[in-house]
């Protein structure tokens, strides 16, 4: 074996160990989550359950209210995806493909919003929900975070690249401004929406403080608060506490293993070129 | 690009495609960060009126002890979340970019994978892992022949535990920031070097360092922000104890606002740490600037 091959291995080898080591505590949380509740903190411990049991995942989706915040939590996450997804492409259309007085000073002060996290302004968030009544609804936590300045970023940035012949062609065919951008711009700029809609679903699913803002009334909680509420009990049910994390977890990485190259590129494409 | 003429009715349609957008942003985001300001001068509740209080709010901050330590918990785990965090991610991002390494899109996967989830699901899992009676690691400690370590128990390391378990979070998601600055970088530079006789070593500081600056500048100010916002994690995690060994400067706003009330007093935290992730960001920029004269 030559030297190279063998620092190959070796480097892979260290790779792998690091990976296990990364994945270990996810890992550890789903088997523990199958182990039935006498099993959990036996000494001594196994790494796979001895016997393997659903009790924990029937008892959390027995009760209604775990359903409930489950349900919340997807209406919120698929509208509000839906909404960002439109108005966000809309924006970055405008941004793209027109000239018009403001635009330029639109489009930076939408990117210096970034600067503004919501972790500084949610006392005046606060009162500004109070004020358009939309407190205590699953509509203050999907239409004030549906507007993203990554969103209207990533989509004026790819929407630049396309050709203005075809828009200017849609016009002559006496197209509507709004025929023109749903059936020719969207179709061409599936990428884009891809990644906005991927990532919007998972910010919005794994959302807490703003559903904290918004929502004190216990029906109206999303799954987050419902685990963080279930945490700050004085005597946890780590059993079930864990079935439940399992079953929040499991869709965000259901889209990854899905959607894994749209997950890959956007990271970058969000981080490097903003 | 399409211009309409003014005074027409096209005129207006980029503007309507504006409005959703623009709109929200308005009313979430700039008239608030607007009111915010304002109110960090007022006594105000939820139900009563603001009323203006001057610097009051700022001077009591000064002498709040609580606040303070907030603050300096802030700043120690922001700064040393930083640092590991760009040690972490570079680190795996050289171990993963040159394509030395096999299977290495499952590996990038792998280590991305803990930054998809929620912080609040992050915390339930280690809280679990580094229990002190019942956690893995402790009885894995143990049987090794050790003690166990209170790591959310006390609070140095519980401070140390919220600190790693952010790097165990957001390292994958940084490398991959890293490794598609290490692509952009010439491979012709580092043959050449080679040629020369150049160690390794050497051209990791004088050709991967400096061209990989921007980037670095770019992790390093994501990561700030980040860290300076942290919230949820130590919502399921340490509930900001033991004591006020973990509770950072969010935490204080949210509770002097919403459980006591005193939303003017919040509001004037809550413009120390903008004012702190302002003056990171701008010495951040400014050092990056100055590492990259010297070369």
């Amino acid at each position: 074996m030559n030297k190279q091959v063998k620092t190959e291995i070796g480097k892979t080898i260290l790779v792998a160990i690091l990976a296990i080591l990364t994945l270990f505590p996810i890992i550890w949380v789903v088997l523990s989550s199958f182990k039935p509740q006498s099993e959990l903190f036996q000494i001594p411990m196994s790494f796979f359950p001895r016997t393997w049991t659903l009790e924990n995942y029937s008892e959390s989706l027995g009760r209604g209210d775990f359903l409930l915040y489950f349900r919340n939590s997807l209406v919120v996450s698929v509208v509000s995806t839906a909404i960002t997804v439109l108005i966000n492409t809309m924006a970055g259309y405008a941004l793209a493909k027109f000239v018009f007085p403001g635009r330029n000073i639109t489009f930076t002060i939408m990117l210096a919003t970034l600067m503004i996290p919501l972790q500084v302004i949610m006392i005046p968030i606060f009162l500004q929900l109070k004020r358009f009544g939309l407190l205590n609804t699953l509509w203050g936590i999907i239409i004030p975070p549906a507007a993203t300045p990554t969103g209207v970023f990533l989509a004026r940035q790819y929407m630049t690249t396309l050709p203005d012949s075809l828009i200017e062609a849609a016009r002559m065919d006496g197209g509507g401004e709004d025929f023109i951008f749903i059936k020719v711009i969207l179709p061409m700029s599936k990428p884009i929406v891809a990644t906005i809609a991927i990532f919007s679903f998972m910010w919005r699913w794994n959302d807490y403080l703003w559903p904290l803002i918004v929502i004190s009334k216990s029906r109206k909680q999303t799954i987050q608060q419902a685990l963080a509420g279930f945490v700050g009990q004085l005597q946890i049910n780590w059993s079930n506490l864990l079935a439940m994390t399992t079953i929040t977890i499991l869709p965000v990485i259901i889209v990854f293993l899905a959607f894994q190259n749209f997950f890959m590129q956007g990271v970058t494409a969000g981080a490097v070129k903003g | 690009m399409t211009k309409f003429k003014k005074g027409t009715r096209q005129f207006w349609i980029p503007y309507l495609f504006l409005l959703p957008n623009v709109l929200i942003f308005a009313l979430f985001v700039i008239i608030p960060a607007i009111q915010g300001l304002a109110m960090s001068f007022t006594d105000h509740g939820i139900f009563t009126e603001p009323k203006f209080v001057g610097f009051a709010n700022f001077v009591e901050l000064f002498h709040d002890e609580v606040f303070w330590i907030t603050f300096k918990n802030t700043l120690v785990y922001s700064f040393l979340t930083v640092i590991m965090l760009v040690a972490v991610s570079l680190l795996l991002a050289l171990l993963l970019s040159k394509s030395t390494v096999k299977f290495e899109k499952g590996f990038r996967a792998a280590f991305y994978i803990p930054s998809l989830l929620s912080m609040i699901t992050v915390g339930i899992a280690w809280r679990f892992i580094l229990g002190d009676e019942m956690g893995i690691i402790n009885y894995f400690l143990r049987s090794l022949g050790g003690n166990g370590v209170p790591w959310l128990t006390d609070g140095t390391y519980a401070m140390l535990s919220v600190i790693m378990v952010t790097v165990w979070t957001y390292a994958g998601y940084y490398m991959l920031i890293f490794i598609s600055g290490l692509q952009a970088i010439p491979g012709e530079l580092y043959e050449a070097a080679k040629v020369d006789g150049a160690s390794p070593w050497y051209s990791f500081r004088k050709i991967t360092i400096p061209l990989l600056a921007p980037t670095t500048l770019v992790v390093s100010i994501l990561a700030t922000i980040n860290a300076f916002k942290a919230y949820e994690l130590i919502t399921t995690m340490t509930k900001g104890g033991p004591g006020y060994a973990t509770k950072f400067i969010v935490q204080q706003v949210y509770q002097v606002a919403f459980a006591e009330d005193r939303m003017g007093y919040a509001s004037a935290m809550s413009i120390i740490l903008m004012l702190m992730i302002g003056a990171f960001t701008v010495f951040q920029f400014a050092a990056n600037r100055r590492g990259s004269d010297n070369e």
